[in-house]
């Protein structure tokens, strides 16, 4: 399967969103939201649970349909089966399998995107030092801690060496130290170009974004880097810019 | 205080669970009633082929609830016995009285010598009826005549409710979604469950085979492979049934719900019990159950040593359920992933 069909010419955006709106039994859940995304950013989605967040993620990588509204991503127009081989996704729920262990998780979802023989474990290797998690691959998940499910599932997302990583919160269950090194890591990768889209809780995360968009009851109240947003809401911090910019968009409804 | 409150919540629990409710209340109604059109329908009536049988004998057969046919050659009636529309054939060699029983089942076995006894002693007494059997014999035991048919029911309901549930974990364990985050095709996923899967289904079907057959020594005329055969396709049938259900439940004891309305009921339309006595119109349900025809052929090759041709059309019905089911699985996923 060819793993190219995209444009690779990097003035394309990898994400550009137009008009999106998507409701569930007459339940708006997104509307009209347009959003452009670089290639090589990392942009963070913050938002209340239940604002959208996952169903804008599912309908970027074409696993749900907009009902209104056009989806490219890095050029091409969604949904497009091919195209799930440049994202990495990683849901909130770590979805491993607990009967295998690390390494044979690893080995099923990187076939899945045709990845093998040494190809394949190289790949492993450089996932799993990237979480530190190489030591442990020979146990079972199931005996793995909070964190280290967490880690695999990083891994498990960065294994093809997507052009488009999407973290549904991350470092949920990581600690401090590890945590710093991932972002370190997310900052690099998007530096060599891969576009990463982060929805998280934690502010101090949330001001490492180069750009923040801000999820309110399925609209998109505001989209700007996180200095910014917080100067043109007159606060100090991005939690107090956060809360002050939700309950202003919740008046105007 | 703290039952009351339990007692409470469990009631509004099952309360929002109206399958569940149904499940509780409707399911011992369909089972019963089921019973009852089984047991308690017409009574069994042989079906037995006269050959050139004295006026004076056939005519105490009149009036029974036995039917009997007149037929001219033998080679008419031995073809017959042997479609199945014969349970018995009646001639004479000589003086002595002869019988030839088809002998697939040992309950109309009896009721074929019963009925002769009972018709043949009034008036006509020490007249020594020769038996002989088409298939099995004598000594063939019930559990003979319905073994193959238990062979087919439990690789079915094992295979279902093992397919069912892990189906089912794949969904609420998450790992369905991020497996379609993946670049697999949906045909893909249900064709690597049935591949996986088949292999398992492959080795229960063998076990089950040979432990009926060598260990329980059940009784066995065909071709152990023929045997295998009917007994994959009937497991892939119960594969792609089992995974296709588990789209509609919602936990493993949903899957577990399935049981009385899937499963119970093909029992009792395969073979299991004597469907003559149950009313003809309720017998056809029985062409919409897979079981009915893995059962058909595995007692077809078990005891009357069909070959190819006697069950060919068994398994292109099986496989015909298989593949309807597998295309309505790669259509449920859709559910799940919009492409």
């Amino acid at each position: 399967m060819s793993t190219n069909v995209h444009n690779s010419n990097p003035e394309i955006a990898a994400v550009d969103l137009k008009d999106i709106s998507r409701t569930f039994h007459s339940r708006t859940v997104l509307s009209n939201i347009s959003l452009s995304i670089p290639r090589g950013e990392l942009f963070g989605l913050l938002g209340p649970s239940g604002s959208g967040k996952t169903t804008l993620i599912k309908i970027m990588t074409g696993i749900d349909r907009s009902d209104a509204g056009s989806v490219h991503m890095l050029g091409v127009p969604m949904p497009q089966l091919s195209m799930l081989q440049s994202f990495g996704y990683m849901a909130q729920s770590d979805a491993l399998y607990n009967e295998l262990t690390g390494k044979q998780n690893l080995s099923f979802f990187g076939a899945m995107f045709g990845l093998k023989g040494a190809l394949l474990k190289e790949r492993i290797q450089m996932a799993t030092d990237l979480v530190d998690l190489s030591q442990h691959l020979h146990r079972g998940v199931s005996t793995y801690s909070g964190g280290m499910k967490r880690r695999l599932s990083l891994a498990i997302a960065l294994l093809h060496e997507p052009k488009l990583l999407i973290l549904d919160e991350p470092t949920i269950g990581i600690d401090p130290v590890l945590r710093k090194s991932i972002w370190m890591e997310l900052t690099a990768l998007s530096k060599q170009g891969v576009t990463i889209i982060v929805t998280t809780h934690a502010m101090d995360e949330a001001m490492k974004c180069d750009r923040l968009g801000l999820i309110r009851d399925g609209k998109l109240i505001a989209v700007n880097t996180p200095q910014a947003i917080i100067e043109s809401a007159g606060c100090s911090t991005l939690e107090d810019a956060f809360i002050a910019l939700g309950q202003k968009g919740g008046a105007e409804q | 205080m703290r039952i009351r409150a339990l007692a409470i919540r469990i009631i509004r629990q099952f309360l929002r669970d109206k399958r569940t409710l149904a499940l509780l209340f409707l399911a011992p109604l369909l089972i019963l009633s089921l019973m009852k059109l089984v047991f308690a329908g017409q009574s069994v009536s042989p079906a037995i082929g006269i050959i050139d049988i004295p006026p004076s004998l056939a005519s105490k057969f009149e009036g029974t609830n036995a039917t009997i046919t007149d037929y001219k050659t033998n080679e008419s009636a031995y073809s017959a016995l042997e479609e199945g529309k014969l349970d018995a054939i009646l001639q004479f060699t000589g003086d002595t009285p002869e019988l030839l029983l088809e002998g697939s089942d040992p309950s109309i076995n009896k009721a074929v010598l019963l009925f002769l006894q009972s018709s043949l002693q009034t008036g006509n007494s020490g007249i020594a009826l020769s038996i002989h059997y088409l298939h099995g014999g004598p000594d063939m035991a019930p559990f003979d005549s319905f073994g193959p048919v238990l062979i087919g029911f439990f690789s079915f309901f094992f295979v279902f409710i093992l397919a069912g549930v892990s189906f089912l974990r794949e969904r609420t364990s998450g790992t369905l979604e991020r497996l379609l985050t993946t670049p697999i095709r949906r045909s893909e996923v249900v064709l690597g469950y049935l591949t996986g899967f088949g292999i398992f289904t492959l080795l229960q079907a063998t076990l089950i085979a040979w432990f009926s057959v060598d260990v329980l020594g059940l009784y066995m005329v065909g071709n152990i492979g023929s045997i295998l055969l009917i007994n994959l396709l009937l497991s892939l049938t119960a594969l792609t049934l089992g995974t296709l259900l588990s789209s509609f439940a919602s936990s493993e004891f949903q899957i577990i719900q399935f049981i009385p309305i899937v499963i119970v009921p093909q029992a009792f339309f395969s073979g299991l019990f004597n469907l003559d006595a149950m009313n003809p119109w309720l017998q056809k349900l029985s062409y919409i159950m897979p079981l009915k025809y893995g059962a058909d052929a595995m007692k077809g090759i078990m005891i009357r040593g069909e070959g190819w041709n006697d069950y060919q059309l068994d398994v292109y019905v099986l496989v015909g359920f298989s593949l309807v089911f597998a295309i309505l699985n790669v259509l449920a996923l859709k559910k799940h992933r919009s492409m």
